[in-house]
């Protein structure tokens, strides 16, 4: 019986609920890093015409998009196995931002897989519209989403919080396809993405610097402390010093840096967060865990098959790593 | 009830726009029928897929690259269309039935964070591989990451039903107070994870994935060899599906015969409402059943029916041998779920099942003289059955998920308590209409693209475009096989 393997009363370790916090955000994060980068090939896919340069964009996330998207669905179903209070909440009060995310996530699901279907202009622009607009909402919104999680009602943060992942999504798409391009086309990428790196990092410091003078979802101490002053800092030296790879073609190490960028806003995220979970309804991590049963059983099953996950990821981006082939990938 | 269908109707319009409840239920019922289609899509063609590939790969056959070829871009596009009408289904539990994520999460998110963590990324990984990777890797490798992007689906579908099953029969849990609200606490996970419902929902949903499937590529291979006679890889995807559907379909029903017992023995109000049976009792079987009058088609009550019965033979049925068994009627519960939906639905399921028998060995009897591709009759029969897997497929869930209300975990929590309590009806409906219009496109382009991509194969065939009649004569470009 399982019961006697587990403990049934008390966690694996006492620090488990934390470290399943850390877990979720760390799907969070894989996503916006991964994802991200898709969103940014869409948005960067709508100011280049040239059908060439479409086509190695294209080819550039197809193989690698969909397993993108399932972190999405990790994170959402590993909020409601650890914390079902918080994905019940967040998901009910935020009702038309989270199905308008998903919406947005059909759309850009779709427009790609169904461009190559058939060869017609006009199919060609719709198939376009509707992958380049999934490209700009569904970031947009989820970053509106974590804004409401991190700050309740309050416009302003709320609205700069998606605006900043929309940024740093189309930062990262630049260095992603500035890496697999071949070089003239990468050198106007890298224009884009040290455009959007700027707007990130001012983007980043206006909505905090608003959030301190307006006390947003309660937050200004948070805000004002030593760990967030540390990742902002650390944030900046990176985004700038990703600039400067980029300025001198060193595409590869820019891309490395751009990476980075999502990773420590979610880690702002955690920092914000912590103690409590939800903020808007004050529960704190402790308090909205699941009990310890169905917590160990889920980490002594869970776990392994994370790191199985993350060995397929490494074993997917081995297989399709290099620069775009004239012909796009196979078939 | 005066007119009740147009009038019902016209209700039902308003309570949509009403409630949050019956909008949201709308919505889930209507977001689940067209993934469980894609979903299914992906199941039955797992096998096909890995087949395919594998012969490919082993034989260098012409045949096989091209029904490889063919039926990885059904596979891909019904992928995508699953997983975008997925991503939405498993956000709706938080946003429409946020009370259900809440009391049942401690038992949910465990087997759905499986779902994403062990079967859609495997399948979404290798895809990947499969799809863009023949010059990338070794035929070993890909001729596995076919297999694992089967076993993703197929595991997909194991820990989905984990959950199903346990809203159904569930078990392994105590109810506890958490954060001031009656939740649901695992208490024994074996007993939740492995319900009694468990393995009878996995087995009847898996098989009916592959019938339809079956259906399916019988009913395209038949339109293709109907049209172009001399093509070996279409004769023999033919002669494949119909061999599995011989298989397939009889295990259905004895399966299924065997499934409504253990329902009549743990879920008896949807056992009575299967047979719309009311009064406790002695229960006849209706073997066929017709509307007097349309007030049967929303209320059917044997009084109301023309059928065709076995006295007491429903007894016998629901308890395994005894005709006198007594059998639960509707009468003895407070609340009942919609019985005519559950009624009729079952019907139409057992009602196709039975054809797809019949089908399945008018099929076997043409492979067993040699003349499969010969009979017009069959082939025309085949093109005609493609879609109705889904059809018996989706009223079959209709009967296991409408026929449990007003429950959502059966006996513990009902469906209007599981809705959230901040929905507005005008968010609701907002959203609902939003879906209906979203994935009326997405059922739409996903039969366009069958379309283009069998009219893009008739035309590698040599078939041209306007010629309506069988075309027969020397196959292009390919030498060899095909």
């Amino acid at each position: 019986m399982t019961d006697q393997l587990l403990p049934v009363d008390a966690y694996l370790v006492e620090s488990l609920p934390e470290i399943w916090f850390g877990a979720v955000l760390f799907a969070l994060g894989m996503y916006v890093v991964l994802d991200g980068f898709d969103f940014g090939i869409g948005m960067l896919y709508a100011i280049r015409t040239d059908e060439r340069e479409r086509e190695a964009f294209l080819a550039a996330f197809g193989p690698i998009w969909d397993a993108n998207e399932v972190w999405i669905v990790a994170f959402g179903t590993m909020l409601l196995a650890a914390f079902p209070r918080v994905y019940s909440r967040l998901l009910a009060d935020n009702y038309l931002l989270a199905l308008g995310f998903v919406v947005a996530l059909v759309f850009r699901g779709l427009g790609p897989e169904l461009r190559e279907q058939r060869d017609d202009e006009r199919w060609k622009r719709y198939t376009d519209y509707a992958f380049i607009g999934g490209s700009v909402f569904a970031p947009l919104l989820l970053g509106m989403l974590a804004g409401r999680w991190l700050f309740g009602g309050a416009t302003l943060p709320v609205a700069l919080t998606g605006v900043g992942l929309v940024a740093v999504s189309i930062l990262t798409g630049a260095a992603f396809l500035a890496a697999k391009t071949e070089p003239g086309l990468a050198a106007e990428l890298r224009t884009y993405g040290i455009g959007a790196t700027l707007a990130y990092l001012g983007g980043v410091v206006v909505l905090l610097g608003t959030v301190v003078l307006t006390d947003a979802g309660g937050a200004a101490d948070a805000v004002l402390s030593l760990p967030v002053a540390a990742v902002v800092a650390l944030s900046v030296a990176v985004g700038l010093g990703g600039s400067v790879l980029a300025r001198r073609g060193r595409y590869r190490a820019w891309l490395v840096s751009a990476l980075a960028l999502p990773t420590l806003l979610t880690i702002l995220v955690a920092i914000l967060l912590y103690p409590t979970i939800y903020p808007p309804t004050g529960l704190l991590v402790r308090e909205a865990v699941v009990s310890p049963l169905a917590l160990n059983l889920v980490t002594v099953l869970g776990f392994p098959v994370l790191l199985l996950v993350l060995w397929y990821f490494k074993f997917l981006y081995g297989v399709f790593s290099g620069p775009i082939e004239s012909e796009g990938y196979g078939e | 009830m005066g007119p009740p269908l147009l009038l019902s109707a016209v209700d039902l319009g308003w309570a949509a726009l009403l409630s949050p409840e019956i909008a949201s239920r709308m919505q889930f019922g209507w977001t689940i029928s067209v993934h469980i289609i894609f979903a299914s899509l992906s199941i039955g063609l797992a096998p096909f897929i890995v087949y395919f590939t594998w012969r490919d790969v082993r034989t260098n056959e012409q045949r096989y690259a091209r029904l490889r070829s063919f039926w990885v871009k059904v596979f891909a596009a019904g992928f995508v269309m699953g997983t975008v009408t997925g991503i939405p289904m498993s956000f709706q539990f938080g946003t429409n039935f946020p009370q259900f994520a809440e009391v049942a999460g401690e038992l949910i998110g465990g087997p759905l964070a499986f779902e994403a963590k062990m079967a859609f990324f495997l399948e979404a990984v290798f895809l990947g591989v499969l799809l863009y990777g023949r010059d990338r890797v070794g035929d070993r490798t890909y001729v596995l990451s076919s297999v694992l992007v089967g076993l993703g689906a197929w595991l997909s579908g194991f820990w989905i039903l984990i959950v199903n099953a346990w809203m159904q029969t569930p078990r392994g849990y105590e109810m506890v107070t958490r954060n001031g609200m009656e939740v649901a606490k695992l208490t024994d996970p074996v007993a939740a994870f492995l319900t009694p419902r468990m393995p009878w929902m996995y087995l009847h949903m898996m098989n009916a994935s592959v019938i339809s499937v079956a259906l399916l590529v019988a009913g395209v291979s038949a339109y293709i060899v109907w049209k172009r006679p001399e093509t070996d890889a279409w004769n023999s995807a033919l002669r494949l599906a119909v061999v599995l559907l011989l298989v397939s379909a009889p295990f259905q029903a004895v399966h299924g015969d065997a499934y409504g017992r253990h329902v009549e023995d743990t879920q008896p109000q949807k056992f009575a409402a299967m047979e719309a049976h009311y009064e406790t009792g002695q229960a006849d079987l209706h073997l066929l059943a017709f509307p007097k009058s349309t007030d049967a088609l929303t209320d059917p009550r044997a009084e109301n029916l023309f059928t065709v019965s076995l006295p007491a033979v429903g007894s016998y049925l629901a308890s395994g041998g005894d005709f006198g068994a007594e059998v639960v009627g509707l009468n003895e519960y407070e609340e009942n779920p919609p019985v005519a939906l559950v009624f009729w639905s079952f019907r139409f399921m057992v009602g196709l099942g039975f054809l797809f028998i019949g089908l399945a060995l008018w099929g076997g009897y043409l492979v067993y003289r040699g003349r499969l591709s010969d009979s017009t009759r069959y082939l025309k029969a085949m093109i005609a059955a493609s879609p109705l897997g889904y059809a018996a497929l989706l009223t079959g869930w209709y009967v296991t998920e409408i026929g449990r209300q007003p429950w959502v975990i059966q006996g513990e929590l009902k469906t209007s308590e599981a809705v959230s309590s901040t929905l507005t009806g005008a968010e609701a409906t907002l959203t609902l209409g939003g879906f209906v219009v979203v994935y009326v496109g997405l059922v739409l382009t996903a039969l366009y693209i069958l379309k283009w991509l069998v009219r893009e194969e008739l035309r590698s065939l040599g078939v041209r475009e306007s010629n309506e009649s069988r075309w027969h004569g020397p196959i292009p470009w390919v030498s060899g096989d095909d």
